[in-house]
């Protein structure tokens, strides 16, 4: 067993019965349940839309290198500069780069998944410059010292009441503040930031191939903030974002925000495709592009798990799962959680280390029912256990033990063995695997099969 | 009409009762009953692992098992769901086992649907004057697509009072073998599946899945719970 697999166990059996935590993410998704049922009311025919966009994010793929090259000439035409990045060690090299020449002492961030994919913050902090996160949720993270708990909400798992506790204690906050008054305060902290920071760095929700545009998504204008007011602002983007054309954006904007938080749009919406121009006042001096593989061409080259590419990262699989909603976000010890972050980490990180999120799933099949660009999850993990097996990651007792039921199963005469027998064999062998919580269930003394003999 | 009879390993090995109550549904409704006593299981345990190989071994005499082209019900949503289609991934490349797995999925149907929808009979005679809560089993939701024929045969049941429970499409926290690899996530899912069942007052939780009763029907036990597990089809032989 890895140690990312010992580990998952030992959280999971410590969050699914805290009950604190239950109660926190069943107030937060219940929530979350309410609008995003309200944003499909708005739709007139929102499987039709899915559709669309499913077939829209599976196009990209079958010409994805087209695209990105499209992307490229396009973005350095408007003046941007572009990165390619095949790890995330490629990522920080070139972005630490830049820190250093432009003589970087602060960096505002915007939410973003592939800077936590690639520790950006850790790797700052490293080089002595300081990472300021500006979106609320990710701001409470940071101050908390955590990593997101959620793709989208990174702050579920902390009531108004854990977040006053935090500010009193870090920002001396006056206890008991309303969320109000909270966010006001980091709204004022924040802005004097903005104004003073070199860089600011964003990752890209989607990438417009034939104007060479970055589009970004967000509900509190940081995002904006962090792009416009910095010298320079540095784009992660991973490579599966891109679109042919914004004419795509009407469909694909509404959808991320009726699924990832059920609003009919997110608040602000921009598309960025150049820096300041001699003509323009303000926005950064330079715009620079990094655009990540880290791992997705290992799925890219599956014929299966490519369709994994197509995730939006509007987070409605996590908010689905009743697995994640038991172990949290944590557990998963990965940078995407839930059936999502399963699916796609052993492929980042490691099959050997990270197959057993591939397991960690009753296969219900909520989270392909919810996602907006139809990812047929449940059957792609399936897929993630076939290659773990094929690939020899299995461990040995569980290789013995499906070899032995195969062999009892293909044979009627050993199926056909006295159940009071089983009954006591799985007693003495079996007992403890459903743990101490459940019963192992006694066989019938004769099945079916000797019955229908007997009598028919 | 003569079916063929696919009685899951579970109801094979645990409930064998449950079984001999389908025969007694079907042989009710005048269909001829035809069971393969060589028939094991079809090896949806083995494929959920990933052991495709082992997997293509019980789909193999599984296909032997049934050899006809005709009706083979089956009183589970979830090995139904997996013949229909995943037997087809595991041939690629064989034009002819494939044709075989396409006369499977063609065929292979779950009980209520072949009431409601082959036989197109509602009404059996059954009475069960008891207050149930019905488990959507996952496979029978998602996979098999499978939503208001088993309400619809529990609607003409005589004194049968069914009471929806919250999250009625949330999963049980069985999974196959998850539940044996991840305990405690099982268990905790187990234990707010059968909480919301125990708040509708219900004396039977009624699926049309025994992999899910036995695993809700282990807890139960475990906690002495007031509450007891039934198969769709204990309930309408009831007659």
């Amino acid at each position: 067993m890895s140690k990312q697999s010992h580990q998952f166990l030992n959280d999971a059996q410590r969050v699914a019965f805290d009950l604190e935590h239950r109660r926190k993410i069943k107030f937060n998704i219940g929530k979350y349940d309410l609008a995003v049922e309200k944003g499909r009311e708005r739709y007139s025919h929102q499987p039709l839309a899915k559709q669309r966009a499913a077939f829209l994010k599976r196009r990209v793929l079958n010409r994805l290198p087209e695209l990105l090259e499209e992307l490229e000439n396009n973005l350095v035409r408007n003046g941007a500069e572009v990165h390619w990045a095949q790890t995330d060690a490629d990522v920080l090299k070139i972005i630490g780069e830049v820190a250093r020449r432009e003589q970087v002492k602060c960096v505002v961030k915007s939410k973003s998944m592939t800077t936590e994919e690639v520790e950006l913050n850790h790797f700052f902090e490293s080089m002595n410059v300081e990472p300021l996160e500006t979106d609320l949720g990710e701001f409470i993270v940071q101050v908390a010292g955590e990593k997101p708990y959620h793709i989208v909400t990174p702050a579920m798992h902390k009531s108004k009441e854990d977040i006053d506790a935090l500010f009193h204690q870090k920002f001396k906050t006056p206890s008991g503040s309303t969320p109000q008054e909270l966010t006001a305060w980091v709204r004022n902290f924040l802005r004097q930031k903005f104004v003073t920071s070199e860089m600011g760095v964003t990752g890209a929700n989607f990438l417009v191939a034939d104007t060479g545009s970055v589009c970004l998504t967000e509900n509190e204008g940081n995002a904006l903030l962090t792009a416009s007011l910095p010298r320079i602002h540095v784009v992660i983007a991973a490579i599966e974002k891109v679109i042919p054309s914004a004419k795509y954006l009407g469909l694909m904007w509404p959808l991320l925000s009726a699924l990832g938080t059920g609003q009919q749009m997110t608040v602000y919406n921009s598309i960025f495709s150049s820096p300041r121009k001699p003509c323009e006042s303000d926005g950064p001096e330079k715009m620079i592009v990094i655009l990540m593989d880290n791992g997705r061409t290992n799925l890219y080259a599956d014929h299966h798990l490519y369709e994994a590419l197509s995730c939006i990262r509007c987070g409605a699989c996590l908010n689905a799962c009743p697995v994640y909603k038991n172990v949290g976000g944590y557990t998963y010890g990965a940078t995407y959680s839930g059936p999502i972050g399963s699916l796609i980490t052993p492929h980042f990180k490691g099959m050997q280390a990270f197959k057993h999120l591939s397991f960690a799933s009753s296969l219900c099949g909520k989270c392909a029912e919810v996602c907006p660009v139809q990812i047929p999850i449940p059957d792609l993990l399936l897929e993630n256990r076939r290659k773990s097996v094929e690939s020899g990651c299995a461990p040995v007792g569980e290789t013995i033990m499906f070899n032995m039921a195969t062999l009892v199963m293909k044979r009627r005469a050993l199926f056909n063995m006295n159940g009071n027998l089983k009954t006591m064999v799985s007693g003495l062998t079996m007992s403890k695997m459903l743990g101490n919580q459940k019963k192992f269930p006694k066989f019938a003394a004769k099945s079916f099969s000797v019955q229908w003999n007997n009598k028919r | 009409m003569i079916i063929d009879l696919f009685i899951p390993c579970y109801i094979d090995q645990l409930y064998p009762q449950t079984g001999w109550n389908v025969v007694k549904i079907l042989e009710k409704v005048g269909v001829t009953v035809n069971y393969n006593p060589q028939q094991t299981c079809c090896g949806q345990p083995t494929f959920n692992s990933g052991f495709w190989k082992q997997s293509r071994e019980l789909a193999v005499k599984f296909i032997k098992d049934f050899p006809h082209d005709r009706p083979i019900v089956v009183p589970s949503a979830s090995c139904g769901g997996y013949v229909k289609k995943h037997y087809i991934k595991l041939f690629e490349g064989d034009a002819a086992m494939q044709s075989e797995c396409d006369r499977l999925a063609r065929n292979i149907i779950e009980l209520s649907d072949f009431l409601v929808n082959q036989v197109k009979v509602l009404e059996l005679g059954a009475s069960f004057p008891h207050k149930i809560t019905y488990h959507d089993s996952c496979s029978s939701l998602r996979e098999y697509k499978l939503k208001n024929e088993p309400r619809q045969l529990l609607a003409n049941v005589q004194g049968l009072e069914l009471v929806e429970m919250e999250e009625n499409t949330t999963c049980c926290g069985f999974g196959g073998t998850f539940m044996v690899k991840y305990v405690p996530i099982s268990t905790a899912m187990t234990q707010q599946k059968v909480e919301n069942a125990l708040r509708t007052g219900a004396e039977y939780i009624v699926s049309t899945d025994s992999s899910c009763l036995m695993n809700m029907q282990s807890f139960i036990d475990k906690q002495n719970l007031p509450i007891k597990t039934a198969h769709l089809a204990d309930v309408l032989a009831s007659f």
